[in-house]
């Protein structure tokens, strides 16, 4: 089997911040207001949620916003994208309309999947995402699944599979984990370890940490990656999906990444310190990282910055109008998409 | 007609449809090399080759999900279970991921998969090997569930589940599937899900039941007819969505029900039966429902215990002149 003779590949990548190969202007500029797009749609999500326009569950992506902008960009088309209910930023990562994706929030007929998913179950199959998944870890089989049907097919596409930390001790995970490196998936695993289950640290719940080992067992190669650290995570990503295109199985990437906000909104985060999360957002903020790059390369001022931030909010503002005036479902859509039509 | 086993009409089904459709495969444990734990898909490698058909390690829920994912990307999987009883690993996949999926993605992202295998008890393997999940899969919206008896209804059927667009739960017997019966020729057999069978008509009471219990009921209905009782019998054949219209049209012909199943009673398929006939046929019943159905313990290993177990030819004769008397 692949790798299974070859020397653990675990490495920590990405510790260091900095240093990175030319990156242009251009890219700078396209993370940072993609992820400043995702800061202030969760912001708003949140805003409203407070409101009571939004219900139920709602997982908020905030800190983590490099993960899946980084590599989102290391991706082509009819490559997928799969992950558990902390997935609105994976909606507009995959090219969603802000509109739609804030209308399923609030639960209203343009909802992307017409108010009837809410925020933990949204697709986009011309995205290339297909959702969304409520039970944690059941995605990881699903998304090998993504992958084995690019086996079976014979193309080169690649999934990418994402799960938590918590989802990484669910037994299923490494049953995806055993069929996807025995059949040689073309599957990109993406533990985005932002440190707690919930209310759980990785510490209290996990054996061994270092989540980049978990698939070793399976000669799966993993690598530890700066979650916070956008380019960091999208030349990890583009190495992977390499590999992955190569026909060299899966791979395993551990975002070390952080949420500022509770696990979901309901989550007052007493498990945790205030020092503790601010101490992340001072000096590791993803955001924040990206805007001292364009400042100190001369691609940006504050006035440029804050222009951007306008834009941006105006954005989110108008998403966020829509999904309060746009009617509730129609009553006769209790009843339809039950089943597909032949 | 060919006479064919419920084991080759399986096959062939499959056979069939792979040749139709290069998006169909098979997968599960044993189903290549070892040509199937119940030798259902013998052949089948030799045919298609090791890319269609694809044994797994035992790891139903990792397999059944990796089939759903493979169904959302526009394949159309056969996950063969070795038994339903290990499916039970798999049931969150089964609910949350393929029954519920075309709902919640507002009908964005469908699950064509098929997830077949045998269901019930077979001989003599107690408790854990010995359920019937009818109920089970029944209660979900999302799926269709169908549970064969004759040959000709386990190919035809098998073959309407490979092309339906949703996911379909296929209960098969393992002590059916070595019966003969005759089986239309050609690959263009195709029984429709969700409609009942009458396989008997009679004139004194309604026998509604499905797979391994169809042949007990007919051979009730000989020894009622000696006594002159005349029972007509529904083949269910599809549990959901049942074919409520076929059962009413009899009852209110009969006017008498009886419900045989090996599943437990307790919210079973006779219970929903018989609710729904109440609901709807209330005038036209001369006598309450009666529900046969497996006994409410978990299935024992002794002989003589088993067989009191589940329902028997005696079983439901006895009910019938209960309800005739």
């Amino acid at each position: 089997m692949a790798g299974a003779k070859k020397k653990s590949k675990n490495a920590k990548s990405g510790a260091k911040r900095g240093g990175k190969a030319a990156v242009t202007r251009e890219t700078l500029e396209t993370y940072h207001r993609e992820m400043l797009m995702i800061r202030r749609f969760e912001e708003k999500a949140g805003q409203m949620y407070g409101m009571g326009l939004i219900g139920g569950f709602c997982h908020l992506y905030i800190g983590q916003e490099a993960v899946v902008t980084g590599l989102q960009h290391a991706l082509e088309p009819g490559d997928t994208v799969i992950t558990g209910y902390r997935c609105h930023a994976h909606m507009l990562a995959a090219g969603t309309d802000p509109r739609v994706v804030m209308a399923e929030l609030t639960g209203r007929a343009d909802g992307v999947s017409k108010g009837k998913g809410g925020s933990m179950h949204m697709f986009t199959p011309e995205g290339g995402f297909y959702g969304g998944h409520g039970i944690v870890g059941a995605q990881a089989p699903l998304g090998a699944g993504f992958g084995f049907a690019n086996k079976y097919r014979g193309n080169d596409r690649v999934s990418v599979t994402y799960f938590g930390d918590g989802a990484a001790n669910q037994g299923q995970v490494f049953e995806a984990f055993n069929m996807a490196a025995l059949w040689k998936l073309p599957v990109i695993f993406v533990i985005e370890n932002n440190q707690y289950a919930m209310g759980t640290s990785v510490a209290r719940s996990t054996a061994v940490q270092e989540l980049c080992q978990r698939g070793e067992a399976f000669g799966i190669p993993g690598q530890q990656v700066d979650g916070m650290d956008v380019l960091a995570v999208h030349a990890a990503s583009e190495k992977a999906v390499a590999q992955c295109r190569a026909d060299d199985g899966p791979v395993l990437l551990e975002m070390k990444t952080y949420r500022y906000r509770g696990h979901s909104m309901s989550d007052p985060a007493k498990y945790r310190t205030r020092e503790e999360v601010s101490k992340v957002r001072q000096e590791r903020d993803p955001i924040e990282y990206v805007r001292d790059l364009l400042i100190e390369a001369g691609h940006a001022d504050d006035n440029s910055l804050r222009e951007v931030d306008k834009a941006v909010k105006a954005e989110i503002n108008d998403a966020a109008e829509f999904a309060q005036n746009n009617p509730q479902p129609d009553a006769a859509e209790l009843f339809t998409d039950i089943m597909a039509e032949a | 007609m060919a006479e064919l086993t419920v084991r080759e009409a399986l096959r062939d089904a499959m056979a069939e449809e792979m040749r139709n459709d290069a998006d169909v495969f098979l997968m599960g444990e044993e189903v290549a090399e070892y040509q199937g734990a119940y030798k259902v898909s013998q052949g089948l490698l030799e045919e298609f080759g090791a890319r269609r058909v694809i044994d797994t390690p035992i790891t139903e829920a990792g397999f059944a999900g990796i089939g759903i994912g493979a169904a959302m990307a526009g394949l159309k999987p056969i996950v063969e279970f070795m038994t339903f009883n290990f499916a039970m690993q798999a049931i969150d996949q089964i609910v949350n991921s393929a029954a519920k999926t075309n709902y919640m993605s507002g009908g964005l992202v469908n699950v064509p998969i098929v997830f077949r295998g045998p269901n019930g008890a077979a001989s003599r393997v107690a408790a854990q090997h010995s359920q019937c999940y009818a109920s089970w899969y029944a209660h979900v919206p999302g799926l269709k569930v169908v549970a064969p008896f004759s040959a000709a209804d386990a190919k035809g059927l098998l073959k309407s589940a490979i092309r339906d667009p949703n996911p379909v739960i296929f209960l098969e017997n393992e002590i059916l599937y070595g019966q003969s019966f005759d089986v239309p020729d050609g690959a263009d057999h195709l029984v429709p899900i969700g409609s009942a069978n009458v396989v008997r008509t009679g004139r004194d009471l309604t026998i509604a039941t499905f797979s391994l219990m169809v042949g007990k009921a007919l051979e009730a209905a000989e020894v009622l007819a000696g006594e002159g009782i005349d029972a007509e019998i529904i083949d269910l054949r599809s549990i959901r969505p049942l074919d409520t219209e076929t059962i009413i049209a009899s009852v209110e012909k009969t006017n008498r029900l009886i419900t045989v199943e090996e599943g437990w009673p307790m919210a079973g398929i006779g219970a929903e039966i018989s609710a729904t006939v109440s609901e709807r046929a209330f005038d036209f019943l001369d006598a309450p429902v009666m529900r046969v159905g497996g006994s409410d313990v978990p299935l024992p290993y002794a002989a003589n215990l088993e067989t009191l177990a589940l329902p028997q030819a005696e079983t439901i004769a006895a009910a019938a002149r209960k309800l005739c008397g």
